[in-house]
């Protein structure tokens, strides 16, 4: 293991980023999102959840896809797709992680989405062990570890210093690169923070939280659960738990047109909005409560359903935080009987 | 917070048993003592009914689903969400007789946000009394002082009076409204034009198009808004460049000018924490300014001045040239 003092990391985000974009946890206007390291920019890796996770870094909120140039009867496709250079992104969090395992088993499959698998490749993942860990976190629930994730680096932050572990070939090669900056480290302060953290974890109200009744459950007899209208009633039909998701992935395709030319591009949907999926035969889900039911059937039945049980939540708790109105999936967990005696 | 509580409980109770009433529209209590959801409560289900420090939503958006239903509901509105509730009479969009208004007293409601930003973290339990939330976390207990994590829209309180009400409960002292609520916009009128920009430019940068703004807002009713409806050209879930990050907002703002009531849902449900009450504070205070003072929903079909012909009005080149201050 190497170690870097806290007080130097900027020349280590100055070193990373004179090879590659690094990508890291940022405030701007008083909010922490991940956003491109530049001279100045005021890094918040002490930050356990920024509002949009680092899922845009392979999946971004819009994204062109092709453009069509049109003269005449003529009309030429041009492909926009880069050849991505590889790029870092820093401060990733052991569920946010998880959450790319979520998105590469929906892109990475047959067909394969290229868009997304070029970004993939390029990036070099730093993922951040938990320092500490909030009363809106259950990622153990879906068995998380937060005090060791994996990524291309592992990195752990105390008051004094930030701890570095390669774990892969390109780990490895960006370590190399950072040469003197890093130095030997044999200590045990990642292990003392790890069982501080974890007895803490112990500790908080979601503890206990688990999915062991979806597991078990009857997909129609979830479905038809006369509990949806309850626990959606105060729905407002917005996107922010779409939005804020690290594993959420519905996209829609729309076109920007003008006179010569017309850019595709994809962009974020929610299936929280009323135009979700609404085809020239109508809308399948015509209230919010059937739209709210989609959310959570498919986070956690339709998806474990189709991914050998792997539920597409990390527990990273930001709809815990965001909803404007109190809802979540914790709520939706518990109510179908998800919690253990403790 | 608890006598309140009690009282409205109290009558929501004799309501429903006298039949005054057929629902009820609150808060139900969730995982903590913050986790709080407006939810609909009917006779004999008044499991899980709350109100505290956090139930700062303002649940007039509701009532424009719940005026569609059969029967009768008691709402219980704080002093700012009366105004929300007059103003959606005026527009139809609600029905009086299907309401049974109750006015809550209030001296404002908390943000966990800055609860957090004290450096509250791992809470296990919370309290309240008069002054005070009382935080029991794993590090031990926190106190936190009410005043220091008030909701934006209660720093810039802009009444205590129940523009309406069947009857109101009220315990113990309100403390008065803040006489200085246009200060932030006088702030940024203050700035130059480059300073300005550069300020909502950053800020709406934030935005990701989660509509929580648009959809919380009790001005904005429309069935289907112009943003979602495929055939209307502009239709957009995401913003595709930094000029369709502020178009969606000012197009919001100018469609509910004369009409927001400056209820501040805008602001609390920005996940983003963008000061969206700004924009429509600014219209507000520029109507106030060219056509005289100006309340939205303080009197039912009240005749928004920017509908409004008077002699006294500002001439339209005043107007032009004051915005190119």
């Amino acid at each position: 293991m190497k170690k870097i003092s806290l007080a130097n990391l900027n020349e280590l985000y100055s070193a990373i980023s004179a090879n590659y974009p690094l990508y890291l946890p940022v405030e701007r206007a008083g909010e922490v999102n991940y956003g491109y390291y530049e001279e100045g920019a005021k890094v918040r890796l002490d930050v356990l959840k920024t509002v949009k996770s680092p899922k845009d870094c392979f999946f971004p909120q819009t994204e062109d896809l092709m453009k069509f140039k049109v003269e005449g009867q003529k009309i030429e496709i041009i492909d926009v797709r880069e050849h991505a250079k590889p790029f870092v992104v820093m401060g990733v969090r052991a569920c946010d992680f998880k959450a790319f395992d979520v998105l590469d088993r929906v892109f990475l499959v047959d067909p394969l989405d290229t868009y997304y698998q070029t970004k993939r490749e390029a990036g070099i993942v730093i993922t951040h062990a938990c320092g500490k860990v909030e009363e809106s976190c259950f990622c153990k629930t879906f068995g998380i570890d937060p005090v060791n994730p994996l990524g291309d680096v592992t990195v752990w932050t105390d008051s004094e210093n930030l701890y570095w572990r390669a774990n892969t070939e390109k780990g490895e090669a960006l370590t190399k690169e950072l040469g003197d900056l890093l130095v030997e480290y044999q200590g045990n302060a990642v292990e003392e923070q790890q069982a501080k953290v974890n007895e803490i974890y112990a500790k908080l109200p979601l503890a206990s939280l688990t999915t062991e009744s979806f597991k078990n459950g009857d997909m129609m007899e979830l479905f038809n659960s006369d509990k949806w209208q309850k626990l959606s009633e105060a729905c407002l039909g917005c996107g922010t738990c779409t939005f804020v998701c690290p594993t959420c992935q519905c996209f829609d395709i729309r076109e920007f047109v003008t006179n010569s030319g017309v850019t595709r591009f994809r962009c974020w949907d929610s299936c929280m909005f009323n135009d979700f999926t609404k085809t020239a035969g109508g809308q399948p889900r015509t209230t919010q409560m059937q739209r709210y039911r989609q959310r959570f059937m498919h986070k956690l039945v339709y998806f474990p359903q189709n991914n050998e049980g792997a539920y597409s939540c990390v527990g990273c708790g930001r709809c815990v935080k965001k909803c404007p109105q109190g809802l979540n999936i914790v709520k939706v967990i518990k109510e179908f009987g998800g919690k253990q005696d403790a | 917070m608890q006598g309140l509580e009690k009282l409205m409980l109290e009558k929501a109770n004799a309501l429903l048993q006298s039949g005054e009433v057929d629902r009820v529209i609150g808060w139900k209590k969730g995982e903590s003592y913050y986790d709080v959801s407006p939810a609909t409560f009917t006779k004999d289900n008044l499991e899980g009914f709350v109100y505290n420090c956090f139930c700062g939503a303002n649940l007039s958006k509701y009532l424009v689903a719940e005026s569609k239903k059969e029967g009768k509901m008691l709402v219980f509105l704080k002093p700012c969400d009366t105004y929300s509730f007059n103003q959606l009479l005026s527009e139809h969009r609600i029905e009086k007789e299907k309401f049974y208004v109750v006015g809550v007293g209030c001296n404002g409601h908390l943000d966990m946000n800055k609860v957090y930003a004290q450096g509250v973290e791992g809470i296990l339990s919370m309290s309240e009394d008069e002054n005070n939330l009382i935080v029991e976390t794993v590090y031990g207990q926190k106190i936190v002082e009410k005043e220091s994590a008030l909701l934006i829209k209660c720093l810039t309180c802009k009444s205590k009076e129940f523009a309406v009400a069947d009857e109101t409960l009220v315990v113990g002292e309100m403390k008065p409204a803040n006489p200085n609520r246009f200060e932030e916009v006088e702030k940024l009128e203050s700035m130059t034009e480059a300073e300005r920009y550069a300020f909502w430019k950053e800020q709406l940068s934030k935005c990701i198009r989660c509509n929580a703004c648009r959809n919380a807002c009790p001005a904005c009713t429309c069935i289907n808004c112009v943003f979602d409806n495929n055939a209307s050209g502009i239709s957009a879930k995401a913003n595709a460049d930094e000029f369709e990050e502020k178009l969606f907002h000012i197009i919001r703002a100018y469609h509910v000018a004369g009409r927001c009531t400056d209820c501040g849902e805008c602001s609390r449900v920005c996940p983003q924490n963008i000061p969206l009450h700004l924009i429509n504070r600014k219209v507000i205070k520029d109507i106030n300014e060219n056509y005289g003072d100006y309340q939205a929903g303080a009197e039912v079909n009240a005749r928004n001045p920017l509908v409004n012909y008077t002699k006294a009005d500002v001439e339209a080149k005043e107007v032009v040239e004051g915005g190119n201050k």
